[in-house]
């Protein structure tokens, strides 16, 4: 079953590189030569001051335009319903056990290493989008005991087997960015509206945002880019694709991560 | 020898009787939280470790305290701790049979806890830790027997046990440095990235693992007719009040860092125990008596076990400093340690964690079992001991 499902996940990563799917995932790789001669020039990487490593193969990630967000109030809501629905989130009704993929939360919570010492108005009023960064080194995938979470090669997707996890929390402990939930009790009763298209969990496993691998996997966006779909406030695709929207969107604004010092190197990019 | 645990004084018995209560609650809890699942337990979203882990990790530390009596003995040629090197051995059998329980009663899926081994991940540390623990279990089980049934036939035990006696030990300090890497290794939990996490576990658990030991030789002087030797509990005094005030060194030095640096990442935990921590108006203070007993207890205990008092002429006075001693090393290792990781959470907020009566229930149910084990295995050593001398 495992070794199934492992199987499964690799052949969804290897067939969004592939292109294989819709339009709009061909877009996503267009062009996978050009990504790879990219890497013969490391990209500086201005976010915290540090230079990432050269970019190898595809590494998914998103830019989150909180402006953009902003101009139309109930976007970001539309973003997380859209994530509920898709992935059979549980909606408890206390903090102790909920279940988080993408959710709100406000600047101070979410750059704790930034200061809000004397913020502006916009950024101490606005909610925040909080999620995995799927980071390119993540600590949960070095801190779990089973390889239960693992990076996708071909996407940079930090994916989980529900299967495999034994709830050891090893991995909850080593996020630094509070992105895992652990199914306290069985979380089916709490679903609001189930989706036949992708498994709900069982008590005891851990979980989190998986970048709709999935959806990629069908040639579908992300829902949460989905539900922001012509309005620009979320933007998705291959960071090292030197032609992507994506890194148009980086190569012109100035964008920041969740606490870059720490040397994860998150996917997640963040214009304020 | 098994036959030695099947004889024994009626107190005996009610003393085993007491414990298998205790154990048939924690069962009983247990198969409560199995059936619902962990959301039996205070822990949440934001405290994710509780009390089970927080157990497992101080009584890595009982475990590892045994090598304080096996490395004198073996590698100074310490006689003094002859006869009681075996007790050290049979606690850390105990101390890491309760270890293993408390890392099945925290996960979410037990019946999957093979995977660690059927998928082996070098890069997580969780799978360096079942390796040492369940080595040391097996070296310990393996040298006290062996060493045991020698005495018992009044031979020399065998040459090549010494390798594992001498291999026992790097992997005491092994248990514990690793346990120690299970949490000084995450980025963004302040509290637990300090280098002195794994020196300091060593200290406290060279002063709490023998000063069980004193407590336990107090009690078998009493119940069992054996005695250790003035001598060696005096030497074994002298090991816990060094390894104490190193603990409490290495403590004070956490505050330095903190403190003086002024980060306020590194300050957060440290005020959270000791002096609440305020956050949007209110003051986060639920374990600040529990790390002012361990700091006041810590202190009087080593003054007390300092004495001539306690060292040379009053038992009571020996057992009430070593007594001491444990609760307040429990307190600060079995506590305050690892809930502290969690405050504040990765986005800034607190919440404080509350243990259930049914995660207590089944907390004192492995505590139980422990001792449990602890007891059988002592009245085996105790009963050799006795034949030996008979003859």
């Amino acid at each position: 079953m495992d070794k199934q499902r492992r199987k499964f996940l690799k052949i969804a990563g290897a067939s969004v590189v592939a292109g294989i799917g819709a339009p709009a995932i061909v877009k996503l790789t267009s062009s996978p030569a050009l990504a790879s001669s990219a890497g013969h020039a490391p990209a500086a990487d201005v976010h915290g001051g540090h230079v990432e490593e050269a970019p190898k193969g595809v590494r998914l990630g998103m830019v989150i335009d909180m402006r953009k967000m902003e101009e139309q109030p109930g976007q970001l809501d539309n973003a997380i319903a859209a994530c509920i629905n898709a992935h059979n989130v549980p909606q408890f009704p206390d903090s102790k056990n909920e279940i988080k993929w993408l959710w709100k939360a406000p600047f101070e919570n979410v750059f704790t290493d930034h200061s809000g010492y004397h913020a502006s108005n916009k950024i101490t009023d606005t909610d925040f989008a909080v999620l995995c960064n799927h980071c390119d080194d993540p600590p949960c995938v070095r801190a779990c005991p089973t390889q239960a979470t693992f990076k996708v090669k071909s996407t940079g997707i930090v994916a989980m087997d529900f299967h495999r996890c034994i709830g050891c929390r090893f991995c909850m402990a080593a996020c630094p960015y509070g992105a895992r939930s652990f199914n306290w009790q069985d979380p089916r009763p709490y679903i609001k509206k189930y989706n036949k298209e992708f498994p709900s969990r069982m008590k005891g496993v851990v979980e989190k945002c998986n970048f709709c691998a999935e959806r990629l996997a069908l040639g579908k966006e992300p829902a949460c880019v989905e539900a922001c779909k012509g309005t620009g406030a979320i933007t998705f695709g291959d960071l090292n694709d030197a032609k992507s929207e994506l890194r148009a969107v980086l190569d012109k604004e100035f964008t920041i991560q969740r606490k870059s010092t720490l040397g994860t190197k998150p996917s997640v990019f963040y214009i304020v | 020898m098994i036959e030695k645990t099947l004889k024994g004084k009626p107190a005996y018995w009610i003393w085993l009787a007491f414990l298998g209560m205790f154990m048939a609650i924690g069962a009983a809890c247990y198969v409560r939280q199995y059936n619902f699942g962990l959301g039996m337990t205070g822990m949440s979203r934001d405290v994710s470790w509780g009390l089970y882990i927080s157990q497992f990790t101080f009584l890595v530390g009982v475990a590892a305290g045994g090598v304080m009596l096996v490395l004198p003995y073996y590698i100074h040629n310490y006689k003094e701790f002859g006869r009681i090197t075996i007790l050290g051995e049979f606690l850390a059998i105990a101390a890491i049979v309760m270890c293993l329980m408390f890392i099945m009663a925290d996960l979410g899926q037990p019946m999957r806890a093979l995977n660690v081994v059927l998928h082996p991940s070098p890069n997580s540390m969780l799978f360096y830790d079942a390796i040492v623990l369940n080595g040391y279990l097996f070296l310990n089980i393996l040298c006290g027997w062996v060493i045991l049934t020698a005495e018992k036939k009044q031979v020399k035990p065998p040459k090549w046990i010494y390798f594992f006696v001498y291999l026992s030990i790097p992997f005491a300090v092994s248990i514990h440095t690793v346990t120690a890497m299970l949490y000084c290794g995450l980025p963004g939990r302040h509290f637990w990235l300090s280098a002195i996490i794994a020196p300091r576990f060593l200290a406290s658990a060279f002063a709490a693992g023998p000063a069980l030991i004193v407590i336990a030789c107090l009690v078998l002087k009493r119940v069992a007719g054996f005695d250790a030797g003035r001598k060696a509990m005096d030497k074994l005094v002298t090991i816990i009040i060094y390894a104490a005030i190193l603990n409490m060194f290495f403590v004070g030095l956490e505050f330095f860092v903190g403190y003086y640096s002024n980060i306020p990442g590194h300050k957060h935990a440290l005020e959270y125990l000791f002096f609440g921590l305020e956050h949007h108006g209110h003051v986060y203070n639920n374990l600040v008596p529990f790390m002012w007993a361990f700091v006041i207890l810590a202190f009087g205990s080593i003054a007390l076990l300092a004495t001539p008092l306690a060292r040379k002429k009053n038992d009571f006075f020996l057992g009430l400093g070593c007594a001491g001693l444990f609760l307040a090393f429990w307190l600060d290792k079995g506590i305050g340690f690892v809930l502290a990781g969690f405050v504040p959470t990765p986005l800034h907020e607190i919440t404080e964690y509350i243990p259930t009566a049914n995660e207590l229930g089944i907390t004192i149910g492995v505590w139980a079992t422990g001792f449990l084990v602890v007891t059988l295995l002592y009245k085996i050593a105790i009963g050799v001991e006795h034949e030996v001398e008979e003859c």
